[in-house]
């Protein structure tokens, strides 16, 4: 083995190891309460990790949290980094991988989806 | 590899699989698999996260949310509760020592925040027996940048740079073992690896084997780089079976990849490694007795000079060191040797894994930057000692060390300072006291391993040890005199100085040093025959305190000499202490207190 082929795996190692260790900048936290798994809340976090995956972004985490008490808004979840938290309602997997694309890689808030922004602003 | 969401660590050290973390791994596996989440979730077996106590142990990532003492049962609810619903499942949390709250996350959790890890940076963290994890971490990276980039030269310089010292008793500096090796003269070296790991407190060697057993491979690899040795030996125990089926399992994986075999890294430089098992005796853990074990004859130490770094296996210049001291070389190497050195005390660098054990909350294995507090690692860490009891001593270096007492609780634990009380940092066994601890009776358990495990080449340590341990067992029964103490002083003096190898020479330091600490208690023994600490049995006595009694017959019922009785026309119950073994079982069962020990 070369040198740069151990590095070349090493880079392919490390994304499937990447949930522990150091906490990531991007954290999105899907609501998985029982009514928004009812609402298909489990299919979007598959197409979260699905579109993560593809795109190869490896500083995004992806948790749970119980309900976020927003029933009618179901499936919830909350983007949040450095302090900043975006939350979507209504969301179907599409939305999801727009979320992933959007938002965390062009920076830019897919609005349709927003149901409350941060405290700080507006 | 597929992306998971979540990923679920399972300590599955050699504590926790005793205590049952194999099941659980089953049944943790059938419930993702059952509730549609085995592609969502992974299940990773890992090596010992060193609170032991709490075993089975879960660490769910990335929340970090740490679980104890995890049963089968529990695991449909949690899978339940915590991968669904996504709530943490507080029943099985730890809770806080000082506060009861509950703890979620492994970083709240005092144990684990004021520890420092490099030698154990893996350890609980990665699949021991999946090579692809260890590659994750950067692993092998070292050893190719190392035979790629560097010269031997650079390698040696860096670890003298970092200051490192041995981990496995006696703290020689590694760079310069390295360059005494690198310097003598032979054609063929050979690197050595000793996993033998005596001390009966300690367990770091087989943690560092069981959880990352790469990081040791190669270190080795680095070393036979360094000292141009093409040939390693790991010699561990025959009683650690599971550290050495991972390591096995390491080595074979090495080998494929190309980590370990002919010219690594496509340069002209090879090594292999292969294991020793040895039948487990204190005295093969001296590296020459250790030495001449690999070679296949008895494990006797030898005189040194020569030292193995000139005349080793097969006479030809070895590298001799310790699991936890291989454990360091990679990340010197990887983030520098000026790096190493900024951790830890002006002489004494880096970290230093102790096993914790004793009369304390949180026991196991925890790093430590070198000159960390004992009070420290005893209240912050180990969460003080338990039922309300005050700590009375630490023993360290096991049955080379030596006591510390209360009064200096506040010594950095590092080389110097331990010296200068009379303690060793040996290979790292720190076992907490009580006021119910009997300091005679502790130097007493420590001389008849060293009896015990003494090879016999020598009459001082051979006849020594085993008259030492008769005059301390005389003091226990209250059967010695004063000129008695005089004595035993006077041969530990003798052992100490006229003894071949390292056991003989260390055997006396835990009656030294108690004695030193503990004299009135020696004397309390001998001179009142009160064992004040009431833990040896010939000099306490048991009796039944009539006013709280309430005659409810317990004690009598289970006392094994029937020699409990009624006091005739009463409701009260009495022992006869002419018949009394003193087992101690009446003071457990009674439920009023009423028995006594005095
Ligand atoms: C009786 C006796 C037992 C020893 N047991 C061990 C042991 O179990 N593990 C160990 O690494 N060193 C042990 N040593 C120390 C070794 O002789 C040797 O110093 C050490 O392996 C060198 O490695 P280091 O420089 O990395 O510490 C023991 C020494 C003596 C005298
Ligand atoms: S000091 Fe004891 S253990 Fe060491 S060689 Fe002599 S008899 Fe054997
Ligand atoms: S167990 Fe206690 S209370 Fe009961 S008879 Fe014995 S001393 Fe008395």
């Amino acid at each position: 083995m070369k040198l740069s082929e151990l590095q070349e795996w090493r880079e392919r190692a490390a994304r499937g190891i990447s949930v522990r260790g150091e906490q990531k900048d991007w954290r999105i936290v899907v609501s998985m309460g029982t009514s928004g798994i009812a609402a298909g809340a489990r299919e979007v976090m598959r197409a979260l990790m699905d579109e993560i995956e593809r795109q190869e972004l490896e500083n995004v985490e992806v948790a749970l949290t119980g309900s976020l008490g927003m029933d009618d808004v179901e499936p919830v979840l909350r983007v949040e980094r450095a302090g900043e938290t975006i939350v979507y309602g209504n969301l179907d997997p599409d939305a999801a991988r727009r979320i992933v694309t959007e938002h965390i890689r062009q920076g830019r808030k897919v609005e349709r989806y927003v149901i409350g922004l941060p405290k700080e602003k507006e | 590899m597929p992306a998971y969401r979540s990923t679920v660590l399972l300590c599955a050290g050699g504590g926790c699989i005793s205590c049952g973390c194999l099941p659980v791994r089953e049944a943790m596996e059938a419930e993702l698999k059952r509730r549609n989440l085995a592609d969502e979730v992974r299940v990773v077996q890992t090596g010992c996260v060193g609170s032991c106590d709490l075993g089975p142990v879960l660490i769910v990532y990335p929340d970090e949310v740490f679980y104890q003492k995890v049963s089968p049962g529990d695991v449909p609810k949690l899978v339940d509760e915590h991968f669904l619903k996504g709530r943490v499942f507080e029943r099985l949390l730890v809770k806080s020592a000082e506060t009861d709250n509950l703890i979620a996350t492994q970083r709240e959790f005092a144990f684990f925040n004021k520890q420092v890890k490099i030698v154990l940076e893996n350890c609980g963290v990665i699949d021991p027996e999946n090579i692809e994890e260890y590659v994750a971490r950067g692993g092998y990276l070292a050893l190719g940048q190392v035979i790629s980039e560097r010269t031997p030269e650079w390698v040696i310089e860096e670890l003298k740079k970092s200051g490192l010292r041995g981990r496995g008793g006696a703290g020689f500096p590694a760079g310069t073992k390295w360059d005494f090796v690198r310097k003598a003269p032979g054609e063929r070296k050979y690197v050595v690896c000793n996993a033998d790991e005596g001390d009966p407190g300690a367990f770091m060697d087989r943690s560092v084997l069981e959880g990352d057993p790469h990081r040791v491979l190669e270190a080795m690899a680095i070393a036979g780089f360094a000292a141009s040795a093409d040939q390693g030996y790991i010699y561990v125990r025959a009683e650690y079976p599971l550290a050495i089926r991972r390591t096995r399992r390491a080595i074979q994986q090495a080998r494929e990849a190309g980590f370990l075999g002919r010219n690594l890294f496509e340069s002209s430089f090879s090594f292999d490694i292969d294991i020793r098992v040895g039948a487990g005796a204190f005295v093969c853990g001296e590296e020459t007795a250790l030495l001449a074990s690999i070679e296949g004859k008895r494990g006797i130490p030898r005189p040194r000079p020569p030292f193995p770094a000139v005349s080793g296996l097969w006479g030809k210049p070895t590298l001799i060191n310790n699991v936890e001291t291989y454990a360091c070389i990679v990340p010197i190497i990887t983030r520098g040797g000026d790096w190493y050195a900024s951790i830890g005390t002006e002489k004494s660098k880096g970290t230093k894994v102790f096993a914790l054990a004793g009369k304390i909350r949180n026991t196991g294995l925890v790093e430590v930057p070198m000159g960390t507090t004992l009070r420290e690692i005893v209240y912050d860490i180990g969460g003080g000692v338990p039922n309300g009891r005050k700590f009375k001593a630490a023993q360290t270096g096991g049955p080379s060390g030596g006591c510390i007492p209360a009064e200096h609780l506040d010594i950095p634990m590092d080389y110097e300072s331990l010296a200068k009380v009379g303690s060793i940092v040996g290979s790292g066994g720190l076992i907490i006291m009580d006021e119910d601890s009997c300091m005679v009776d502790v130097a007493k358990f420590f001389m008849e391993f060293c009896t015990d495990e003494s090879c016999g080449k020598c009459p001082p340590c051979r006849v020594g040890t085993r008259q030492i341990y008769g005059l301390l067992d005389k003091i226990t029964k209250g059967e010695a005199r004063i000129e008695d103490l005089h004595l035993l002083e006077e041969l530990c003096g003798m052992v100490k100085e006229s003894s071949l190898c390292g056991l003989g020479q260390t055997a006396p330091n835990p009656v030294l040093s108690t004695l030193r600490y503990f004299r009135d208690e020696y004397l309390e023994h001998i001179v009142d025959r009160r064992c004040p600490a009431k833990v040896c049995p010939s000099l306490i006595r048991y009796s039944i305190d009539e006013a709280a009694c309430t005659g409810c017959s317990l004690c009598a019922r289970n006392c094994p000499e029937n020699t409990i009785f009624k006091v005739e026309d009463q409701k009260k119950y009495r022992i006869d202490p002419a018949r009394c073994v003193k087992c101690g079982v009446c003071f457990d069962v009674c439920r009023f207190g009423a028995v006594v020990k005095s």
